[in-house]
């Protein structure tokens, strides 16, 4: 049987990313891939004839341009179309239209409230200068703080260094931003509820946090720190769906010839001899073999679902089972026939109906909708973000019809009474439709066909524990030298020739590309390959 | 555009005088002025800026944000908010101030119009109302911005005090430099001062935006009118350079929109020892600043340069021998002084008159950059201040 | 009025445990120092009065956990009168109708998980080492972030070497757990929901914070740095009440030489020239001084004693957006005998109680501050302090004080005027299910909301920590970053309340953290 260099375990964005990168350094490396297709969240399915479905995530704006020029993206067919807007509809017939223009955006402001029109000059700028700060640390390994090694000093030296550059007030701000809840970062700059609501998503989305649970700034951050085409905080929608990025990544790393990708190959177990890993096997019994095998898949799994043929230790197993991995988010995905009319918004040049429209009145809304969550119930106000691609990229519906994604935030994945079942499911939907009906009164209408994908649906599709987007919390227990856990956030795992690139890895999740290029990284230098090109 | 309700179609917003001005505006030139349009140069550069030195400019200033300051503490306040001892401005005054943060660094310039006892209009470039409000905390004052219920012009030159009598504005005639009056024409109310940016003789008039096309009009029907010129900020911009004044995002950035906290000034880098008086009570930052005096001063200099040649150095880095020391803001050749000006921003030590640095030019030669190192020495700022100016 | 003419060199505005230990520290370093409390007596939140004819309480405070043993024999405590009438009170969760969950009963826990058992006393040790590793930041001044001070870089290398010196295995784990809420690692560690929910209970006690807050794990280690005669995390009694603890701080400061005037409310501080010079009592008394060391929390301090017109606007903003919304309520009741249901405890009643609804039951009770309403059965943490010393009520009569953790400071509709006897009712009510028969007792009661807390002890917000402990709000963060020790912009003006590093509950710390910052000082500033 062929021996591979590397073997990666599941084709996510993280895993291609890594192939891509181990291939292009002149590795032999075989993807195996669970599901009939590629892509793990990242997908694109037609799921009713004609129209284009990005089944689970929706956007993309965190890729790394690194990785985009690196990998020769744009040449293997990935475009990303920016959009110019974003829009937060109120039942009332009123909204908040977020524009890419500034000045556009500031009379919207003003027309709610003159001072936080200003304020969110002052606010923004501040977003700017966090993300600033971060995003050098990105595609940087974190280091290991208790580690007493010469090289390991030397990188926490490395990495302490732009703290102690920022000088005593910037610090100060970036302590308490990192540490802060949204709700309280917000309190300070504005007064208005639906321009606090507006803003606080980003900071909720796929997190088992409220907005006033602390900690949830940075993941305001996470979701700012993105570009398209180089402009900060931008999103954008990947042109044929979000399998697209997947697509391009694959033939970026088969086109070196080096790099074999397999679907419906399950990988249920590591082979480890000696305390090196030497190849994985797959559910039917078929085994492949190499001295490196990098998982993709969440850390939870790695750890408690793959068979290990040397049992790892108790305590790593425990410290899995305990990381933070929890479903907080549903997804609707609707063809429709015609474009819903929202309340007060007008359809025609409208650039902010071509972003994300939100429902998200008030903080303290966002905040009953977690209270929800926590009990075992889906928020039965949720928090709800709508793209509909379709405006934008024609290629995702026939003429005149939509495709539109229904992001919904918090649905837990199991339910006080139980599991999630196709009756609670679809109890779970009308939910999510009778709430976008009181938005866009006639949208019911319009419905052709709708997916409704809980948290349930997603970890037993994707793969993702819990159905969790990130593939574990992003709070400050598993970030950076946490990340997943103290002790193994340098993407090499538990056994020797073992990695992690997923989203569990530093820096953590969203189609962003790092983990994978950082793992990648990793196994180059350990094999003495030099950097990634 | 849409009817509905609160959709925003436009980037930029006109003018009360858009009307008038936009048929003018033959270079269809427009810029961005907080979320308005401004006209950058209507016809030709030239015979607008010789309006401004030798007869009538005409320059819209409507999106100049104004702040209304009302209530039992409003000189209080405003002494507490501004360096300068607010409590000697008298009612029909307008007094030149800035602002600073609590590290001692100026957040943004602006003039403010004694109109009353306990009622003041502050007139800035730039949105302010948070920091006042924050500023205020505990003050009896009431805010309001009413940027949109005024509209203005800046009639500038040495024949607009005729323009103005003109148009029937008798009470321009003794009006004294940095004084105002509220007048009534026509129904039309008007609050006149005397200032301007361009370091002539001038005025400011101020009015509500449903007089704007009648006052233009009238303006434009006077006997001078053939000698009145619609003004561009461009022209301006080299008015106001000869004049010496600093002109916020050129050459400063206000404190609170500096992303770098090491390009924020204090007053003493800007130039602006008079507008501070340390003998008053407490205002926001003189800790800071008193800290900066004892400390040895402050950390730069903004100076004016007499630049050797005629090619503007716009941008142009400084140099004492191989090392940097400061930076051009704002630079021009002038048409009037026959000098070639700078503004410039250098370390303290290179800031005294007379003292001289080598500035670094870039000048493009059809398609070919040539670099010229030339002599540019620290002189007194205005480099123009005719003596009309104040009469 | 010119230095050379003041009679004090320090006035002490507030007579609260850190008002105290800081009259204390100067007093006995020779400095010539008043403290000027409003109120008759000294004591702050932790004052002592009758809330019943002949029954009394210290004020919010009913145990004593945290002051530290440093300051204790510092101080002499003991010479001045600090006795213990229970140094280590037994946990007993409540399970309704007179039944209880000894939690220190290792045998009484093993019917119920032997797991979790096996696994408290471990737990505890571990959380007792890492508590250890912070516990010496608390009597030092917390470093600001200004590199060019050394000492600012040797504060911080020292912060770090210690937490170095837990080892690993220890660092990896705390480093995790910091920013951790109780809800993860209570779950992760055990199994059975009382145990849970009563040690998530002390996590969030006093705190707008709910077992599911991220940083929750942060305040439980705080409470865990608290000792009582050598022991980490035990929970004292002192004889008469904590008030009597505030007595022997207040004898302690006067045999150094302190003067306390009580009766004697502060008005405002004194500026002149941009420097604190005394201040003035509400009778228009002035008293001059060198330096003004205030006591009360940041925002009456800085905003209403000092005056925004001697600060900036940033630091306006900054004191303006510190949190310190208070959470918990007061519950004082007079019973004329103890039920049935309380004469067989352990210990001889030297316990406390947690009536806890569970570890979710918990993080929804946290939903009436959250939304500012009335709570319904929101959990409490009680303690009989007449079965340990029964000179606190008249004979055979006892007293009951409960912490209730989630009572909004204002509600977001109507007005506690309104909702207060309703919720004592509620209160009274949920205890009687748990300990039945108290009910019939009731001879008396008090209920004091985070707002009559605010008034009555002239605490601003009315907060058990004159401000929220949160890792925004903490350490170089407390209370506005660039200001953390001690010395407030105006010269000659500190603070050395609980608003300060380290923070609330009777530590004494920040009190002895600013007097030595004030002796410091006055060494080195040149009498005028």
């Amino acid at each position: 049987m062929k021996r591979y260099d590397a073997i990666v375990v599941g084709a996510g964005h993280n895993g291609l990313v890594a192939a891509a990168y181990m291939a292009r350094a002149g590795l032999e490396v075989l993807v195996l891939e669970r599901r009939y297709l590629i892509g793990g969240a990242a997908v694109s399915e037609e799921l009713y004839p004609g129209f284009t479905y990005s089944t689970c995530s929706y956007v993309c704006s965190l890729l790394r341009p690194e990785i985009m020029r690196g990998l020769d993206l744009p040449r293997h067919g990935l475009q990303v179309i920016p959009y110019e807007g974003s829009l937060n509809v109120l039942t009332d017939g009123d909204f908040l239209a977020s524009y890419s223009n500034h000045d556009r955006m500031r009379r919207e402001l003003m027309r709610h409230s003159r001072r936080d029109a200003e304020a969110y000059d002052r606010y923004a700028l501040e977003i700017l200068r966090q993300c600033k700060f971060i995003r050098p640390m990105l595609l940087q390994m974190p280091p290991d703080p208790t580690s007493l090694r010469p090289k390991d000093l030397v990188d926490l030296v490395k990495f302490a260094k732009p703290f102690s550059e920022l000088g005593e007030k910037r610090l100060y701000e970036t302590m308490r931003f990192w540490t802060m809840s949204i709700g309280d970062f917000l309190d300070e700059y504005f007064e208005t509820d639906v321009i606090k609501g507006h803003l606080a998503g980003s900071s909720i989305i796929g997190t088992a946090l409220g907005p006033y649970s602390p900690g949830t700034a940075y993941v305001l951050l996470h979701h700012y720190m993105g570009e398209v085409d180089g402009s900060i905080g931008a999103w954008g929608y990947a042109r044929g769906g979000m399998g697209s990025i997947s697509k391009a990544l694959a033939a970026s790393a088969q086109e070196t010839g080096r790099c074999e990708i397999r679907c419906d190959a399950d990988v249920t177990d590591i082979i480890v001899k000696n305390g090196r890993v030497k190849g994985v096997a797959l559910a039917d019994g078929s085994e492949f073999y190499a001295d490196t095998v990098v998982s993709n898949l969440d850390f939870r799994r790695t750890i408690t679902k793959l068979k290990w043929t040397e049992a790892l230790d108790d305590e790593l197993v425990r410290k899995g089972e305990n990381f933070k991995i929890r479903g907080s988010s549903g997804k609707l995905n609707i063809a429709l026939d015609g474009l819903p009319n929202f309340k007060g918004v007008a359809v025609k040049n409208n650039p902010a109906l071509s972003g994300d429209i939100h429902y998200s009145p008030s903080l303290n809304y966002l905040e009953r909708a977690y209270d929800d969550w926590k009990y075992g119930h889906w928020s039965k106000k949720p928090y709800l973000d709508i793209v509909i691609p379709s405006l934008m990229d024609p290629t995702m519906a026939p003429e005149g019809k939509h495709f539109m994604s229904v992001f919904v935030q918090y649905v837990p994945p199991s339910l006080h009474d139980g599991l999630w079942t196709p009756a609670k499911r679809d109890a779970f939907g009308e939910t999510v439709i009778g709430l976008i009906e009181e938005m866009a009164p006639g949208f019911r209408n319009l419905i052709l066909h709708k997916q409704v994908r809980s948290p349930w649906e997603i970890e037993n599709e994707v793969g993702l524990t819990e159905g969790n987007i990130f593939q574990g919390e992003l709070t400050l227990d598993q970030l950076l030298f946490n990340r997943p856990v103290p002790g193994l956030a340098q993407y090499r795992g538990p056994k020797k020739g073992f990695y992690m690139c997923g989203s569990s890895m530093h820096p953590g999740g969203g189609v962003m590309g790092a983990p994978g290029y950082n793992a990648a990284r990793e196994v180059l230098k350990d094999l003495r390959r030099g950097a990634p090109a | 555009m849409s009817a509905l309700k609160g959709h925003i179609a436009q980037n930029l917003l006109p003018t009360p005088f858009y009307e008038r001005v936009l048929p003018l505006n033959l270079n269809h030139s427009w810029e961005r002025w907080e979320g308005y349009l401004s006209v950058g140069c209507f016809d030709n550069i030239e015979r607008e800026y010789t309006a401004i030195r030798n007869a009538v400019s005409v320059y819209d200033i409507s999106p100049m944000t104004q702040y209304r300051i009302g209530g039992a503490d409003a000189t209080r306040f405003l002494d507490r908010l501004m360096t300068r001892d607010m409590t000697k401005v008298a009612i029909g005054q307008v007094a030149y101030a800035i602002w600073c943060d609590d590290d001692g660094k100026v957040v943004e310039d602006g003039t403010v119009f004694r109109l009353g006892e306990r009622d003041y209009l502050i007139n800035v470039q730039e949105q302010n109302l948070s920091w006042f409000q924050d500023t205020a905390f505990q003050y009896d004052v009431s805010i309001a911005d009413v940027t949109e219920e005024l509209c203005g012009l800046s009639i500038q030159g040495p024949l607009s005090r005729q323009g103005l009598e003109q148009i029937g504005l008798k009470d321009v005639t003794a009006l004294k430099f940095f004084r105002l009056v509220q007048v009534e024409l026509d129904g039309m109310k008007i609050i006149l001062t005397r200032t301007g940016f361009t370091g002539d003789l001038g005025f400011e008039v101020y009015l509500r935006p449903e007089h704007a096309l009648a006052f233009w009009d009238r303006l434009m029907a006077t006997k001078l009118s053939p000698r009145i010129v619609p003004t561009g900020s461009h022209a301006l911009n080299l008015a106001r350079i000869e004049a010496g004044f600093l002109q916020v995002n050129t050459d400063f950035i206000g404190s609170e929109r500096c992303q770098r906290h090491s390009q924020r000034r204090s007053p003493f880098e800007l130039g602006f020892e008079r507008l501070v008086n340390f003998k008053k009570p407490y205002f926001v930052g003189k800790r800071a600043l008193l800290r900066e005096q004892a400390a040895g001063g402050p950390r730069w200099r903004t100076v004016g340069l007499d630049v050797t040649g005629n090619k503007p150095a716009d941008g142009s880095l400084l140099y004492d021998g191989n090392r940097e020391i400061g930076r051009v803001t704002s630079a021009m050749w002038s048409p009037t002084c026959k000098r070639n000006l700078a503004i410039a921003t250098v370390e303290a030590e290179y800031g005294a008159l007379g003292r001289t640095m080598q500035v670094d030019i870039w000048v493009t030669k059809e398609l070919r950059i040539e670099k010229r190192l030339v002599s540019g020495r620290v002189v007194e700022r205005p480099f123009y201040n005719p003596p009309h100016r104040l009469t | 009025m010119s230095a050379a003419s003041s009679n004090y060199d320090v006035a002490i505005i507030g007579g609260g445990h850190n008002g105290l230990v800081a009259a204390a520290c100067l007093a006995r370093a020779g400095i010539k120092t008043i403290l000027l409390e409003a109120a008759d007596a000294v004591g702050g939140a932790a004052r002592g009065y009758e809330f019943h004819p002949g029954f009394k309480v210290s004020g919010c405070a009913q145990i004593l956990n945290l002051l530290r043993p440093e300051i204790v024999d510092a101080l002499r405590l003991g010479d001045h009168g600090l006795r213990y009438a229970a140094s280590d009170l037994a946990t007993l969760s409540l399970l309704g109708d007179g039944q209880y969950l000894a939690l220190d009963d290792k045998a009484a826990l093993a019917q119920v998980s032997a797991a979790d058992a096996e696994n408290l006393p471990d737990f505890r040790r571990r959380m007792i080492r890492y508590a250890n590793a912070l516990a010496p930041s608390l009597l030092r001044q917390a470093p600001r972030m200004d590199f060019a001070n050394r000492a600012n870089v040797w504060e911080l290398a020292r912060f770090g070497l210690r937490i170095r010196m837990l080892g690993r295995r220890d660092m990896r784990e705390l480093l995790r757990i910091i920013g951790m809420n109780a809800y993860d690692l209570v779950t992760d560690e055990f199994e059975n929901e009382t145990l849970k929910a009563s040690i998530a209970l002390d996590a969030v006690m006093g705190n707008f914070m709910g077992p599911r807050s991220p940083n929750s794990v942060y305040t439980y280690l705080y409470r865990m740095a608290g000792s009582t005669n050598g022991n980490r995390g035990a929970l004292a009694l002192p004889a008469g009440g904590v008030a009597a603890v505030m007595q022997a701080l207040a004898a302690a400061a006067r045999s150094a030489g302190a003067e306390i005037r009580t009766g004697s409310p502060v008005a405002r501080v004194l500026v002149k020239d941009e420097r604190a010079t005394g201040v003035v009592l509400d009778d228009g008394t002035e008293i001059a001084s060198r330096i003004v060391l205030s006591n009360a929390d940041p925002k009456t301090s800085l905003l209403n004693l000092l005056g925004p017109e001697h600060l900036d606007t940033e630091f306006v903003r900054r004191t303006r957006h510190f949190r310190d919304r208070g959470t918990t309520a007061k519950l004082h009741l007079a019973l004329d005998a103890l039920p049935d249901s309380l004469r067989n405890l352990p210990k001889q009643g030297q316990a406390r109680f947690l009536l806890t609804p569970g570890l979710l039951g918990l993080e929804r009770a946290f939903d009436a501050c959250k939304y500012r309403t009335v709570p319904d059965a929101p959990p409490m943490e009680i303690v009989i302090p007449t079965l340990s010393d029964p000179s606190l009520a008249p004979e055979g009569k006892h007293v009951l004080s409960a912490n209730v953790q989630y009572v909004p400071y204002a509600l977001a509709e109507g007005n506690w005027d309104g909702a207060r006897a309703k919720l004592r009712e509620g209160l009274i009510a949920s205890i009687d299910t748990q300990l039945p028969g108290i009910k019939d007792r009731i001879v008396g009661a008090e209920l004091l909301t985070p707002a009559d807390i605010e008034a009555k002890f002239r605490l601003g917000g009315g907060h058990w920590h004159q401000g929220e402990i949160s890792l925004d709000q903490i350490w170089t963060l407390r209370p506005v970053p660039g200001f953390v020790q001690y010395r407030m912009p105006v010269a000659g003006f500190y603070l050395c309340g609980a608003g300060t590093h380290p923070g609330g509950g009777i530590t004494g710390a920040p009190g002895w953290n600013a007097a030595q910052a004030v002796i410091a000082d006055l060494k080195t500033e040149p009498t005028r």
